[in-house]
């Protein structure tokens, strides 16, 4: 990238770029192209969900704005940006504007480790995964505290509902990537993918850690049938509650970019990221990250058929749930896998 | 240059961070404080390349510990009067533990600068950094020349679960809870039975 | 047997799988609902929607100022003060309908002795301010004019049933 910017200087300007300076605009340059499409792409999803959601009720869903309604969520943000901002006057005023923009930022800076395509990523960094699941378990940081700066009782309720929910189900999580580090035999994610070349973790002995991580992400990003932090029939709208204006619309971004950014992880570590299913030549005609879109397309779509199907868990069998059902299996699974991998000889070194 | 830099730049908020931690007078401004203090140590960790203990550091300190501090701390009504009035009466053997633990630091550090090159160096039974991942490096130390440590260490732990577990688990009596196996496995015909009623005959 | 077959009905989620089947079906049944501000819905002659003030066909008001539905009104949303008019009949000189107060449960409809006030067929009268729905007499009257086919037809439709 910073070779590429340095020879458009040239080019365009005739400016000969410092060094430092073409790596540090290579940076900027690539977070905005992952992060513009990004912002387009959750607007996209909002609408797909709602859309999804209205069919499988039998209802249209928005139609209007734009052919097919397809300028809904634009129309939405325009609305909520020219909302007034309110701040409760009890609220802790720092922490309650911090919360939204924590949300909305950590929604964004885990897409730098994520790879489009061979090769096509921001910072192939060796501990990829960690840094997904790391930025992931901070995403309950900006739940906690809009719930607590709020000083709202049905915020401060969605977000100890949410706090445990989250920290309950990444537990769980942790032990699925743990069998996924374990096959792949890396923490790259570009290696974690390239591991699933020909065959797809999904279609291996890790087919119920895929069903446990895509539920356990569901819980993650308190999604319906895990929505409870924001169970609108018995605490209104949990921690949103007090939000109104652009506050509100960084929640709402925040939410979208982390479940595609889920929708991308279970690509990834499932479905062999932008991998086509078989290796097979002519497959490969096809780019890589059109497999990879394809992916966190049918993921998402799993996203919105899950929330209008299954009704929302109760908050004790949420937590029996994620800690007598989910955390026995998946430890099991990992020594399971550990076992196989060894009697197999199968170890990637 | 800019190595000495970032290395500063999270020294200095880690110093001060830490410092706000035990200042600040709101205890869920003192975790968030905390949390912060959490994540420039992890930016060291990363300046000095050992990202997985840097990640490490996020998921475990940051992602669960601290989560569960400002759950208790926010669900805490911390009345401050009260908790200054023991600050006199405390202050004699606070103290005292304080310059106890500076001490301990200064003779670290003495023994530190004026000790000489250390002896036995562990390192010496990883790989140089840039052949294999610092991922890999620390597993292949920790499973094979430390492995007995490492078990002993996890098994410490689990008795320290185990007992937190038996001392605050208790049975109360006439509680009663909701057994979902239970409920999932009944079948219709546990549930009701289809009897033909005579007319005028009743069930009897 | 059964406990195995539980089981494997459990782990294998087929619950969720005939749930998800079934919802997923659903989404290519016709839709229930109507593309609601191009496509309307059928009304009932009955439908209470916005009241109007009708005009006997001459042009006169038909409003004799009786205050029935004024005192019958269970929201208390309807407001009149009468006078004499040039002609020597009672008229109101004023009629105020708070629309954000009304119920429209119908009884002013029922009580009036000569159909003057009316729930119409429109149900579209949202406003962006709140003052917008405090009807006054001249709002009432040019919804009387406004409506009047549409109010007459449902009248006679429902006449027999009266």
């Amino acid at each position: 990238m910073a070779d590429l910017l340095v020879e458009f200087f040239q080019w365009g300007f005739g400016v000969t770029l410092v060094p430092w300076l073409a790596t540090l605009l290579g940076i900027v340059v690539g977070v905005l192209v992952i992060a513009l499409p990004l912002l387009l792409a959750v607007a996209m999803s909002v609408y797909m969900d709602r859309k999804v959601w209205a069919g499988m009720q039998m209802r249209r869903g928005p139609n209007v704005v734009g052919p097919w309604g397809l300028m809904q969520s634009f129309a939405d943000g325009l609305k909520l940006f020219l909302k007034e901002t309110i701040i409760p006057a009890s609220a802790n005023k720092f922490i309650f504007l911090l919360a939204p923009a924590l949300t909305f930022l950590l929604a964004l800076v885990a897409w730098a480790v994520v790879p489009f395509d061979a090769g096509v990523v921001l910072s192939d960094i060796n501990v990829g995964i960690l840094y997904l699941f790391a930025i992931s378990s901070l995403g309950v940081y900006g739940i906690i505290l809009s719930g607590w700066a709020s000083n709202s009782r049905y915020a401060f309720l969605g977000a100890l509902r949410s706090a445990a929910q989250m920290v309950s189900y990444e537990v769980s999580i942790g032990f699925v990537l743990v069998t996924v580090l374990m096959t792949a035999g890396s923490l790259n994610l570009s290696d974690i993918v390239m591991a699933q070349k020909g065959q797809w973790f999904l279609f291996s002995p890790l087919l119920p850690m895929a069903v446990v991580f895509f539920i356990s992400a569901l819980a993650e990003t308190n999604r319906p049938p895990f929505d409870l932090p924001e169970a609108e029939a018995e605490i209104v709208a949990g921690y949103q509650v007090e939000y109104s204006s652009m506050a509100f619309a960084l929640f709402f971004l925040g939410e979208y970019a982390n479940i595609i950014l889920m929708c991308a992880m279970v690509s990834i570590l499932f479905l062999g990221g932008w991998l086509p299913p078989l290796d097979w030549a002519p497959l490969y005609i096809i780019p890589g990250w059109i497999w990879f879109f394809g992916k966190i397309f049918v993921m998402f779509f799993l996203f919105a058929w899950v929330k209008a199907t299954v009704p929302r868990y109760r908050y004790d069998q949420l937590m029996r749930l994620g800690w007598k059902v989910f955390l026995p299996l998946s430890l099991f699974w990992v020594v399971l896998t550990g076992a196989l991998l060894l009697f197999t000889g199968k170890i990637p070194v | 240059m800019i190595y000495t830099l970032c290395f500063y730049l999270f020294a200095i908020i880690t110093v001060l961070s830490a410092f706000m931690v035990i200042s600040s007078r709101n205890p869920v401004h003192s975790v968030l404080y905390l949390i912060l203090a959490f994540f420039n140590s992890a930016g060291l960790f990363v300046l000095l390349g050992a990202e997985f203990i840097a990640m490490i550091m996020v998921i475990v300190y940051v992602g669960a510990v601290a989560v569960l501090f400002m759950f208790v701390v926010m669900m805490l009504d911390i009345d401050f009067s009260e908790l200054r009035r023991g600050f006199q009466k405390y202050l004699l053997i606070g103290g005292l533990i304080g310059l106890v633990l500076l001490a301990e630091l200064a003779l670290v550090g003495m023994g530190w600068g004026l000790g000489g090159p250390v002896t036995t160096d562990p390192a010496t039974a990883i790989p140089a950094l840039g052949t294999v991942t610092n991922t890999a490096a620390l597993g292949s130390l920790l499973y094979t020349r430390y492995i007995f440590l490492f078990q002993m260490a996890g098994m410490i732990l689990l008795v320290a679960m185990i007992g937190a577990i038996v001392l605050t688990h208790r049975k109360r009596p006439g509680v009663k809870k909701q057994n979902i196996n239970k409920q999932v496995m009944r079948r219709r015909h546990e549930a009701y039975e289809i009897v033909k009623v005579k007319p005028g005959q009743g069930l009897g | 047997m059964s406990l195995l077959k539980h089981a494997a009905r459990t782990f294998l989620l087929s619950d969720f799988v005939k749930a998800m089947w079934l919802t997923f079906r659903y989404m290519f049944r016709p839709k229930a609902t109507i593309n609601y501000p191009y496509e309307k819905g059928p009304l009932s002659p009955r439908f209470r929607g916005e009241h109007a003030l009708r005009r006997y066909p001459d042009g006169e008001e038909r409003c004799i100022a009786c205050k029935l539905c004024e005192a019958i009104c269970p929201a208390q949303a309807i407001t009149i003060e009468a006078a004499e008019a040039k002609d020597g009949t009672r008229r109101t000189t004023r009629y105020d309908i708070d629309m954000t107060k009304c119920i429209y449960c119908g009884y002013c409809q029922e009580a009036c002795p000569v159909e003057a006030i009316v729930e119409g067929p429109n149900f579209e009268f949202a406003t962006e301010t709140r003052e917008e729905l405090f009807y006054n007499k001249e709002r009432l009257l040019k919804n009387g004019d406004m409506w009047e086919q549409e109010i007459a037809t449902n009248l006679k439709l429902d006449a027999p049933y009266r």
